[in-house]
């Protein structure tokens, strides 16, 4: 029974990572209802420069912000220059778009900071809390998720502008009716992605070390998590990130031919699973609709 | 005095599918005009060439504005409100929200408030369904809140496109009982799109009659309804 | 002003205009393949054995194509379908000594029923949710290949080494020549029967699904079994494509077989262009030659520059290859016939 539980604390612990980055995808899901294969590479690409910044003596909140910042106008530069121009090809160009993002994500953070795996700091401070169970960073990690969950909940729900994303993302021509510029509301929807994806690649770096190929099975993960809680719901996407860290390490240790290699397509295994029995994930919401 | 909208030449297409073959009409400030004809006959895509939603050209002018290269955005914040085919309805938003965003365009502030208990006091049933999403609304209930959003913005001019379609004759009337109503009231005017010209010709002052694309008669609305000539051969009553 | 936009609801009879692109399409078919056929008589062992990967990899494509541009469904996954059938050929051969022309149909039926098996719990899933989950079973791959029970077989991390064929019947040409004209003939012959599937009321029944699902389930067309079916040919397409590969390249090992062969597939079913056959060959020449394009660019950012390229052609080409040549054959064809008055 200790083992269990010591288990899935630990699960929760890594869940945290790919809750982080479920968010995110959540979050571009909303904006242009597809995952971004190149989140991963983004928030990759992100955290590269809040480490440059903080190599160059920045303080590290000073970065963070710093990082939040550059990423959010990143986000919306992406959308414009690149997404802006074939707004209306076929949804599977789009894919290959965001492929090819991740290729140039990818061979740039390469290219620039090279391949070699560096040490990220964590303002959280060593040590280890809940009898070695967590870490501060890891502890420090879901305190961050949910601020982040509880600002994004506060922006929708509570300010004009978020009521217009919302709006531009469930009628985009009656968005346009009523004045929305649902266009610059898409390329917002970027900016806010990329700035949560440099969330959680910062959050993430300390735990996995920082080098280009870090997030590809961390964003795996990550749209388990989404897909798990649904995609259309923020709290959904942490709850299912947490959810899939849980799943994974129970699965690691109590099926006896799950290895650690086998971790992943296990975890994978099960969503699909849960995905054939409950195609809106646990908490997608269903629109209710009359005509 | 100057028209509030004036219209001349106007023509869409779908693809090679010439729609509207150049319109010309005009609205006075403070009037009720029908748009009346067939299905098929241009009324739809006339609200939305006006509102830039598909590809035009001619001459639009909008209280001494040209708006015929404007955007659908831009030109909403002129004042000019369109209640869509559809109802275009937020479905998973709240009634409020729904209401909400129609005065996307304008400066928020505390007038909001009161503009949204002015609503509902046009309808009383938005109110007792504030909080609920709007999808679950009933199809008499989602076209009062589609009028309701365009009134939140204040309006110089509303596009109605079919407001009683698919309603029961009850809740077609009230529907009408109230774009009356708020006639007096807000001192709106209104382009309406109808099939059901019996109550359109009722509230306007001018119809115009469409006929694939064409303005086939115009009038004062009183006339095109006293005369049973037009009233055989277009109206079909 | 011409007669054609005075009169919008007469357009043109469809047959007069598929007949001049047939005919046109037909010869540069034609062309295409007497070129495919004389390229190795003139070049280097190595690029033969790119050539030959181009087809191979215009094969998978073509069963993607299928799957994606016939009938509707989204897979990031076929590069798992590719390894089954690699795998196939490699212990047949290795283990059972069985000759290399036969381990394509035992390739094929195999991923065939894979395939099939896969695509009926996929049926309830749509667009993302499939993608997701056929990225699931790409990225799971390598990993089940690697698994210690399954180690006599697959050979484990090492894979299995495999011999290379000789010409047969003492004709003279290099293993890398005959190995071309060997994928040649089996492409042509994929082709011949993909092409004729799309033409065939099953291939009617495939599309109506991807256009109008509920119509045609009204039309009684079984919806389950067609979506499954297409699964199965389309995964048996991409295995007999796996097994030439491990022919071809005498090698079979997990790590040959991530997610990074399911994206590239990808990749060339678009750039070739969604639910045109002949795309497959631009699909499969893109997977072999661009990255090599790319690093002569700089070869430490030629990942960058591949992407730089990709986004490029998504520009210049939103529904790739395909739809450019369509769009010129409206053209020529227009310019070519004067329409008919009515």
């Amino acid at each position: 029974m200790e083992i269990f539980i010591q288990q899935i604390v630990s699960g929760i612990a890594t869940g945290a990572i790919y809750a982080c980055m479920a968010l995110a995808i959540v979050m571009i899901y909303q904006a242009i209802h597809n995952l971004n294969f190149a989140q991963g590479e983004m928030a990759m690409f992100s955290t590269f420069i809040a480490w440059q910044l903080i190599a160059w003596g920045t303080p590290y909140w000073i970065a963070f912000a710093l990082t939040l910042a550059i990423s959010f106008i990143g986000g919306v530069v992406i959308e414009r220059l690149v997404f802006k121009p074939i707004e209306n090809a076929p949804i599977l160009s789009y894919v290959v778009v965001f492929i090819a993002l991740f290729a140039i994500f990818n061979s740039l953070a390469g290219f620039i900071w090279n391949f070699e795996i560096k040490p990220f700091p964590t303002p959280f401070g060593s040590g280890a809390l809940f009898g070695g169970l967590m870490s501060p960073h890891q502890a420090g990690m879901i305190v961050v998720t949910v601020v982040v969950l509880a600002l994004l909940y506060f922006f929708f729900r509570f300010t004009r502008i978020g009521l217009a994303m919302r709006a531009a993302a469930v009628n985009p021509e009656s968005a346009r009716l009523v004045g929305i510029r649902v266009s610059w509301m898409t390329a917002l929807g970027w900016g806010m992605a990329s700035a949560i994806g440099a969330v959680a690649g910062m959050m993430i770096a300390p735990v996995v070390f920082l080098e280009p190929n870090m997030m590809v099975s961390i964003l795996l993960y990550g749209f388990a998590g989404a897909v798990l809680g649904g995609l259309t719901s923020p709290v959904g996407a942490v709850v299912g990130g947490l959810a899939v860290g849980v799943i994974e390490n129970l699965a690691g240790t109590y099926i006896p031919v799950v290895g650690p290699e086998l971790k992943l397509p296990i975890a994978l295994l099960v969503i699909v699973a849960v995905l054939v029995v409950r195609p809106s994930g646990l908490m997608g919401r269903k629109i209710v609709q009359r005509v | 005095m100057k028209p509030l909208l004036s219209v001349r030449g106007l023509e869409a297409s779908y693809g090679d599918l010439k729609v509207l073959r150049g319109l010309d009409f005009s609205i006075a400030e403070g009037s009720v005009t029908a748009l009346l004809g067939a299905n098929g006959a241009g009324k739809t895509t006339t609200l939305r060439a006006l509102c830039g939603m598909i590809a035009r050209s001619g001459e639009i002018e909008f209280d001494g504005r040209s708006i015929g290269r404007a955007r659908t955005e831009d030109i909403v914040r002129l004042g000019i409100a369109h209640v869509p085919e559809g109802r275009g309805t937020f479905f998973n938003l709240t009634v409020e929200e729904n209401l909400e965003l129609g005065a996307m365009s304008r400066p928020a502030g505390r007038e909001l408030t009161t503009d949204i208990q002015r609503i509902y006091g046009y309808f009383p049933r938005l109110e007792e369904r504030r909080r609920q999403q709007a999808g679950t609304l009933s199809g008499g209930e989602q076209q009062m809140l589609a009028i309701g959003r365009a009134l939140m913005l204040k309006p110089r001019l509303m596009l109605l496109d079919e407001p009683s379609f698919g309603l029961a004759p009850l809740i077609v009337e009230e529907v009408f009982r109230i774009l009356a109503h708020v006639r007096e009231t807000m001192k709106v005017s209104m382009l309406l799109v109808e099939q059901n010209a019996n109550f359109a010709l009722a509230l306007a002052d001018h119809a115009y009659l469409l006929e694939t694309g064409e303005i086939a008669i115009a009038g004062p609305a009183e006339e095109i309804r006293n005369n049973e000539s037009i009233r055989n051969a277009y109206l079909g009553y | 002003m011409d007669a054609r936009d005075e009169n919008p609801a007469i357009s043109e009879p469809p047959a007069d205009r598929a007949g001049i692109r047939f005919g046109a399409l037909g010869w540069t078919g034609l062309a295409v393949v007497v070129v495919l056929a004389a390229l190795p008589l003139f070049l280097a062992n190595f690029t033969i054995f790119q050539l030959t990967m181009m087809l191979i990899y215009a094969i998978a494509i073509l069963g993607l194509n299928l799957l994606t541009g016939i009938n509707g469904q989204f897979s990031l996954g076929h590069g798992a379908f590719y390894a089954i059938g690699a795998y196939t050929a490699a212990i047949l051969m290795e283990n059972f000594g069985l000759a290399y022309g036969w381990t394509l149909p035992a390739a094929g039926l195999i991923c065939f029923v894979s395939g099939f098996l896969f695509g009926l719990p996929a049926l309830r899933l749509e667009g993302i949710y499939l993608a997701l989950a056929t990225f699931g079973l790409a990225v799971a791959m390598p990993q089940f290949l690697k698994l210690s029970v399954l180690e006599p077989w697959t050979g484990g991390v090492q894979g299995i080494v495999i011999t290379k064929p000789d010409a047969p019947f003492g004709l003279p040409l290099s293993q890398d020549q005959w190995l071309y004209y060997f994928t040649l003939v089996v492409a042509l012959l994929l082709y011949w029967f993909a092409a004729n599937l799309v033409a065939s009321r099953s291939g009617r029944a495939l599309m109506a699904i991807r256009d109008n699902p509920l119509a045609a389930r009204a039309m009684g067309v079984n919806n389950a079994l067609y979506k499954s079916l297409a699964f199965g040919i389309s995964a048996a397409f991409t295995g007999i494509a796996g097994a030439l590969g491990a022919i071809v390249v005498q090698f079979v090992a997990p790590d040959s077989f991530t997610f990074a062969l399911s994206v590239a597939l990808f990749v060339g079913l678009v750039v070739g262009g969604v639910g045109w056959l002949p795309g497959a060959l631009v699909g499969g020449a893109f997977i072999v030659f661009i990255p090599n394009v790319a690093e002569l660019f700089n070869k430490a950012l030629a990942g960058a520059v591949y992407g730089v390229i990709l986004i490029l052609l998504i520009y210049l080409m939103p529904t790739g290859a395909g739809g450019l040549v369509r769009k010129v054959a409206d053209f020529v064809g227009r310019r070519m016939k004067p329409r008919p008055d009515r």
